[in-house]
């Protein structure tokens, strides 16, 4: 198989978790375009593993994923309260901060 | 393309041909998760997506790693996502505006970064043949996170412990 498969691969669904996080509105759409582009970069880690045949790549893929569990709790925990204080999630709406 | 990856020497046709189908299958149910008008759709159309991952995971030989990422994402993660739509009451079927004003913005900055991890992957392995998968030993992967990876494996419990009660904390009601 060739090396290169597996990193278009990534590369292409980094690609479309990228367009998600621009082009949505909705918080938790947001947040599944985030877990696309973690996965993308996870099936990296396993590619270079496997193209260079240490497993660190593998450990390195399982610590990604244990940080993205604890992302999706804290952003939807996140989430949450924004819409408890706001009764909405559209995230063009979160503007106090800009200058 | 296809037909240039099969006819490269030292290939494994089939491991290919698996590879080929999954990788279709991720991407079509990728662009649903960006585009799909129902928020819970994409929830499920990501599912694909994570198990399509597990999928090539096992291609790549990674047992382990594609153990968890059924366990972790298609099991927590999603419930996680699922109750998050709905304790924020989003509407179950079509619903507008789920896209910024400025969403159009999206589709060239995607196409430019594919465009360019691409070039830059395609000059830089060109036609690399991986070699042949045998897969990962388990043991291999926990001799390494008892050995040198042990400190950022206890820092890791740590981050975990932080962000369950950072979630308790901020979703509590008072």
């Amino acid at each position: 198989m060739l090396a290169v498969n597996f990193l278009l691969l990534a590369a292409a669904l980094f690609s479309i978790g990228v367009y998600g996080v621009i082009a949505r509105r909705n918080a938790v759409m947001v947040l599944m375009s985030i877990e696309l582009i973690l996965n993308a970069v996870n099936l990296n880690l396993v590619a270079f593993a496997m193209m260079t045949d240490v497993v660190d790549g593998q450990v390195f893929a399982l610590y990604v994923i244990a940080i993205a569990a604890a992302e999706v709790g804290v952003g939807l925990a996140m989430v949450l309260m924004i819409y408890r204080n706001r009764r909405s999630i559209a995230l063009d709406e979160l503007s106090e901060m800009s200058g | 393309m296809s037909a240039v990856i099969l006819a490269a020497d030292d290939v494994n046709v089939a491991l290919n041909v698996g590879f080929g189908i999954i990788a279709a299958m991720m991407i079509f149910a990728a662009i649903s998760v960006v585009t799909s008008k129902n928020v819970v759709h994409a929830a499920l159309w990501l599912v694909m997506v994570l198990a399509g991952m597990a999928a090539q995971y096992i291609l790549a030989g990674a047992e382990f790693v594609a153990a968890s990422q059924v366990l972790v994402y298609i099991g927590a993660v999603m419930v996680l996502f699922l109750f998050g739509i709905m304790l924020t009451r989003a509407q179950i079927g079509r619903e507008a505006g789920l896209n910024n004003k400025q969403w159009a913005l999206g589709v060239p900055v995607a196409v430019i970064v594919f465009g360019l991890l691409g070039w830059v992957i395609i000059d830089a392995y060109g036609d690399d043949v991986l070699p042949e998968t045998t897969p990962t030993p388990t043991v291999e992967l926990s001799d390494q996170f008892l050995d040198i990876y042990l400190l950022p494996f206890l820092a890791i419990s740590f981050i975990l412990l932080a962000a369950a009660i950072g979630a308790i904390v901020l979703a509590r009601k008072d």
